[in-house]
């Protein structure tokens, strides 16, 4: 009950944490945001990773494998499209030391 | 045991960090002079959570875990050099591979653990797989839809709320009976498949220039998806990261339902794709003016100052490029030019931007909606190319408009407007762009792209 509500704990300051950092995202950036925000969901590949690493059961190794895949390819992707599109940006200022 | 202990919590401390690292990679995205920073810090993080991951004591199998990894690279490095004008596509798809590895993981958790899941832990999981399932064809529709493999026009139908928030209704109910009895193993494909159907429908009534909205709010889906999937494998990594992106998301489907003048409510519940239902009235030929690429060129290198306003007509015509030799010839002759982004301008929040950074405009001259509206009474040429509704001052001053309301760019209050058009055909909502009748408005008629690339031929030329 008390992981529950440490959970929760952590999923609202998050969000505000979430909410707070994200507000000040210039609109300039907000594509590769959202590239950047999906790779980083990609984590989820840690839970696909013990699922298919333990093995418990032949459907969720498959599963597990499938997930890793899915969530690896958003990882890999996500990261090299982000890192991509914020190389194109430039200031026709010079630049600060 | 103390070993396994101790592996145990290095994992933790990993997980920790990998959390502090995605919240300042998100921090660093607020400034393009930081951003690139940012994603090095969440590649470090992802790597440090991977890693420590593997060290997991309860892994057995490495090899399926190996050669998953490898496969997911190898579809990833691709999916990561898609063309510019694809990304919208590229990131409707992202959306529905997070959302399947979600729904896979929160039916095999469901399986491995069936009959006995905690009260608590059947509510989240459901909502995982039912989240997880419904954006994982939601977001495949998207994509198809941006893709221009499924028709872009939307699809209605009488009664079609009724139909979607009865899909939804079932869905949930099922996911009640599971929560109260968890040992219905029969029951639990349904909240799999019937929120896969649920997906499609949702997105059958969604056209092209909805598609901003659609896609922040699939981007919320996912990271509540996420979020959930952290509090059933009590992975508090995960729920900071479902957390960060699900706010990400719905910030940006309220800063675009805003933008398309929608109610809160509205974006929630999904109801896109009505606005284009309004007023398609008689028509009536009205007079307006034209102008050939040498009379505009010549009213253009006069200008001290140019705004140019680009809609999501500029990419269909890939001519960001062309638009880029226009903004170097003008700037040469000491014009000051700059661009008017407006915030639903494009197929993805943000598209424009990346689509004139990619053609090397620098991003200082790029000004959102805000910062430029106040410019346009000094401006002495607003030059419109493939954007439309954005800019119709109906949206200001009549209220029989379906847009009323929305905000706009005031390109009406510049000097002079020049609007490169095809041809006098409305846009995408139907609706007569009153900007194209007023005296100051002259029409450039042609393909965006040939006709950009006219005018930069005679400002070189004269």
């Amino acid at each position: 009950m008390n992981d529950i509500v440490a959970s929760l704990y952590i999923f609202v300051l998050a969000a505000f944490l979430g909410f707070e950092v994200i507000r000040r995202v210039s609109p300039l950036l907000h594509t590769p945001l959202m590239s950047l925000t999906n790779a980083l969901d990609a984590i989820a590949v840690v839970g696909a990773i013990i699922l298919a690493g333990e093995h418990k059961s032949g459907l969720a190794a498959i599963l597990g494998g499938i997930a890793i895949v899915a969530s690896t390819s958003n990882l890999v992707g996500g990261f090299i499209i982000t890192d991509r599109m914020l190389k194109m940006f430039k200031s026709s200022k010079p630049r600060k030391p | 045991m103390t070993d396994a202990f101790s592996t145990d919590r290095i994992i933790e401390y990993a997980y920790l960090i990998s959390a502090a690292l995605f919240i300042l990679s998100l921090k660093w995205m607020s400034s393009p002079s930081t951003a690139r920073r940012g994603v090095w810090a969440g590649e470090a993080g992802m790597l440090i959570a991977v890693t420590a991951t593997l060290l997991h004591h309860g892994i057995v199998d490495y090899s399926t875990i190996a050669i998953a990894l490898v496969l997911g690279a190898i579809i990833g490095v691709p999916l990561g050099r898609v063309q510019m004008t694809a990304v919208p596509q590229r990131t409707a798809l992202s959306h529905a591979f997070g959302a399947l590895c979600v729904a896979l993981v929160g039916t095999a958790e469901y399986y491995l653990r069936a009959p006995r899941v905690p009260t608590f832990m059947m509510a989240v999981l459901s909502m995982e797989v039912i989240l997880g399932s419904l954006t994982f064809t939601g977001s495949l529709m998207a994509a198809g839809k941006l893709q221009e493999i499924l028709p872009q026009r939307p699809i209605t139908y009488k009664g079609q709320n009724l139909v979607n928030l009865s899909l939804l209704a079932i869905s949930l109910a099922v996911a009640v009976l599971l929560v109260i009895d968890p040992g219905h193993t029969r029951l639990f494909p349904l909240i799999i498949a019937i929120p896969l159907v649920f997906g499609v429908m949702m997105i059958v009534p969604i056209g092209g220039a909805d598609m901003p909205t659609v896609i922040s709010l699939l981007n919320a889906y996912a990271g509540l998806s996420a979020a959930a999937m952290g509090f059933v494998l009590s992975s508090k990594l995960l729920i900071v990261a479902g957390a960060l992106d699900g706010s990400s998301g719905f910030i940006l489907s309220v800063i675009m339902s805003k933008a398309m003048n929608r109610s809160f409510t509205n974006v929630l519940f999904g109801a896109f794709g009505q606005v284009q239902a309004a007023a398609v009235g008689a028509k009536e030929a009205r007079p307006v003016r034209s102008a050939t690429a040498e009379e505009a060129a010549a009213i253009l290198g006069a200008a001290s100052t140019v705004v140019i306003v680009p809609g999501y007509g500029m990419a269909v015509a890939q001519a960001q490029h062309k638009v880029r030799e226009l903004f170097d010839a003008l700037t040469k002759r000491g014009v000051d030019v700059k661009f008017a982004i407006h915030p639903v301008a494009g197929r993805m929040p943000g598209h424009m931007n990346v689509l004139l950074a990619e053609a090397d405009i620098p991003y200082d001259k790029l000004l959102d909606m805000d910062a430029i509206n106040t410019d346009f009474p000094q401006t002495d040429v607003a030059l419109v190319i493939g954007a439309n509704d954005v800019t119709n001052p109906a949206a200001r001053t009549d209220r029989a408009s379906p847009i009323y309301g929305m905000p706009i760019l005031d390109v009406d209050k510049s000097k002079t407007v020049m609007v490169i058009k095809r041809g006098m055909s409305p846009g995408f909502a139907g609706i007569d762009n009153e900007l194209y009748y007023l005296n100051k408005t002259l029409m450039l008629f042609g393909d965006a792209r040939a006709f950009v690339g006219d005018l930069v031929r005679e400002l070189a030329g004269g």
